[in-house]
């Protein structure tokens, strides 16, 4: 049972490097929002409301990853007025889509896209809140999932433990009973080692998985990838299917490295 | 259900399934038969002979299954899907009671709604032994679980003979098929038969409930010729099965071979993705995990399938249990093989195949035994790497 409180925990939401669909996520909790409003005060969402109560605040929740030396030193602020801070989606957990300038040289592409890449200052790799400052739970996917989202602030307000299983795709595959892509359809799918969430969306649409969540709690990528071969997959497509939104989780990462033609 | 010794034989002509299916629709609240979706043979509702994948074809091999269209005329030249009963009787996320709270007091409710009865066509003897297995489980001991028992109670099974074993099967090696042989207790059983001109079922009565049902239906005699007819075909299926494990001596080999090197072979190919296990029709690990309102006004406690292949399964004060994946596909093999028999009093494999072919990367409960029995072992392709 909750303790009994004095006054509602201030709820605040931070934005890094991202695309914003994981803090629409809250807003997406429609029925669920209220009874989170009830519950928490939301003290600082942008996104939401110009309203802005200063910190301290109670929870956070991150969205975004870290890309410029500005954002490297907001982190510490962020985690100093926050009691439990909360990453919430790929970029935050991962580096996200953005991640894929680590596998590259920043400054060409700033060179490229930019007329004037002096005026950019940027970081030479996106990484994850974690790799920064302490987090204390990560919430994966591309975008989050709003029933898990509700389940860590639920859980919070309690004093549990979220129920946010780290274990693979497949067993949300199964429990739905989405007969296996992979095994009835030859389609290479990164279920197999990528943490559930989703509730096995894309296999129950005849797709493999994308991988949206990250690496499930012991992923064996390279026997995945020996699949993903057996169906026909090349090097270069193995190297593609691991480097999307947590193409710098590191399971992932060092699977993908380790198709690269430099490293056979 | 009592069991009573096969009481009537009859020959029932192919046109007159479509009899069958509307007699158990009209006894039951549900019939649920084999049809095609997602590219695989599952237990979905039928109402009709249409509905049956006729004439379609089932190929299996480790970590692949593909559906073919065939020319013949039958309607169950096929072995199991990725489906078993254990969804039926055992459904994968139930909700078992909830609980409301004004101050100080709380009220439990039962969430468990009372299911209507299934009839279930096309049950193979694997699945029946499965079904055998897991009242050991649920029902056995003492330990009662209601939820498994209301579903268990409603069932009326068409148990239908297997004369086309697949490439992953190994029934006959379990003493569990092709033929209906032991097992649960069944209502109906068919034999699919082909020859001299004919296309139809032997139907033999294996309940009360089923010679009931038999009377029903529109049945000829069965002549003693169809009886040989059906013997034969079971000696050829059992002689077809794709895999063997031999069962002498096995539970002494695990037991024996915890430290084999071959745990460590296994554990480079598994994905501890937990397949194996949520298709294996006998494997009943659950958890169980609390639901809350936000505001703390209600709980509910839900029941989910569950896996030793997750590392959160044997999570305990002072961390997990079974870290490594080689310690997960032990416990599996070594529980399912061995000390399935010192809990249950039966082995806990049915010889099913399923966890042979939904395994992504085809690691084959058949041939991990065979290197720990020190015998040779067929390589094919797939199940190999």
């Amino acid at each position: 049972m909750a303790a009994k409180r004095t006054r509602k925990p201030k709820l605040a939401v931070w934005k890094f490097a991202s695309c914003d669909g994981c803090q629409l996520s809250l807003l997406d909790c429609e029925d669920e929002l209220l009874a989170v409003t009830g519950q928490v005060d939301i003290a600082y969402f942008p996104e939401a409301s110009r309203e802005y109560i200063r910190g301290p605040y109670d929870l956070s929740l991150v969205e975004g990853s870290i890309t410029t030396p500005h954002d490297a030193e907001r982190i510490h602020k962020i985690r100093r007025q926050s009691k439990v801070l909360v990453t919430i989606g790929a970029c935050a957990t991962a580096g996200g889509i953005q991640a894929l300038r680590n596998f590259g040289d920043v400054k060409e592409f700033t060179r490229l896209v930019y007329p004037s890449p002096q005026f950019i200052e940027t970081l030479k790799k996106s990484t994850a809140i974690a790799d920064h400052v302490f987090v204390d739970f990560e919430l994966r996917g591309c975008p989050i999932s709003k029933e898990q989202l509700v389940e860590v602030i639920n859980a919070y307000l309690h004093g549990r433990k979220p129920a946010v299983p780290t274990h693979s795709v497949c067993v949300e595959c199964k429990r739905r009973g989405t007969a296996c892509v992979m095994v009835a359809s030859g389609i290479p799918c990164m279920g197999p080692v990528t943490q559930a969430g989703c509730g096995a969306l894309c296999p129950a649409y005849n797709r493999g998985c994308y991988g949206c969540f990250g690496p499930m709690e012991t992923p064996n990528t390279p026997a995945a990838s020996g699949a993903f071969s057996r169906l026909g997959m090349n090097e270069d497509g193995i190297i593609r299917t691991y480097r999307s939104f947590n193409a710098y989780a590191e399971a992932f990462r060092r699977e993908s490295e380790r198709h690269e033609p430099t490293n056979h | 259900m009592t069991r009573i010794k096969d009481i009537a034989t009859a020959y029932l002509p192919a046109e007159g399934l479509q009899a069958l299916i509307d007699t158990l629709r009209q006894h039951h609240d549900r019939v649920l038969g084999p049809r095609v979706r997602e590219q695989a043979i599952r237990y979905e509702t039928i109402s009709s002979v249409a509905d049956l994948p006729r004439g379609v074809k089932d190929e299996h091999e480790g970590g692949r299954y593909r559906l073919h269209q065939g020319e013949e005329a039958t309607f169950f030249g096929f072995v199991v899907g990725p489906d078993s009963l254990k969804s039926i009787v055992y459904p994968p996320r139930l909700t078992l009671w909830s609980m409301k709270r004004s101050g100080h007091e709380g009220t439990i409710e039962d969430q468990d709604e009372p299911v209507g009865s299934t009839a279930i066509l096309g049950v193979r003897p694997c699945e029946l032994a499965a079904l055998a297995v897991q009242d050991k489980v649920f029902l056995g001991h003492g330990f009662e679980d209601p939820h498994y028992r209301q579903r268990r109670e409603r069932l009326f099974l068409v148990a239908v003979e297997c004369l086309q074993p697949g490439a992953h099967c190994f029934c006959d090696s379990m003493g569990t098929g092709p033929g209906v042989n032991g097992g649960a207790s069944w209502d109906l059983a068919l034999t699919e038969l082909v020859g001299d001109g004919r296309h139809g079922f032997l139907v033999r009565a294996g309940s009360d409930a089923g010679r009931e049902m038999m009377a029903k239906l529109p049945l000829e005699q069965a002549g003693d010729g169809l009886e040989k007819a059906r013997e034969t075909a079971l000696a050829a299926a059992a002689k077809s099965m794709g895999r063997t494990l031999d069962t002498d001596g096995l539970k002494k080999t695990l037991y024996d071979h915890v430290d084999h090197p071959h745990w460590e072979k296994v554990a480079d190919r598994c994905l501890a993705c937990a397949n194996c296990t949520m298709v294996c029709p006998t494997c009943f690990c659950s958890n169980t995990m609390e639901e809350t309102a936000l505001d703390g006004s209600s709980a509910a406690r839900t029941r989910v399938w569950d896996s030793c292949f997750n590392l959160d399964f044997t999570y305990i004060h002072g961390g997990h249990v079974r870290r490594s994946v080689k310690s997960r596909y032990r416990q599996w093999m070594t529980h399912k093989l061995a000390s399935w028999q010192d809990q249950f009093g039966v082995i806990g494999c049915v010889g099913c195949g399923r966890c042979i072919t939904w395994c992504p990367v085809g690691i084959d409960i058949t041939r991990e035994a065979a290197v720990l029995q020190g015998k040779p072992t067929k390589t094919s392709g797939r199940t190999t790497s």
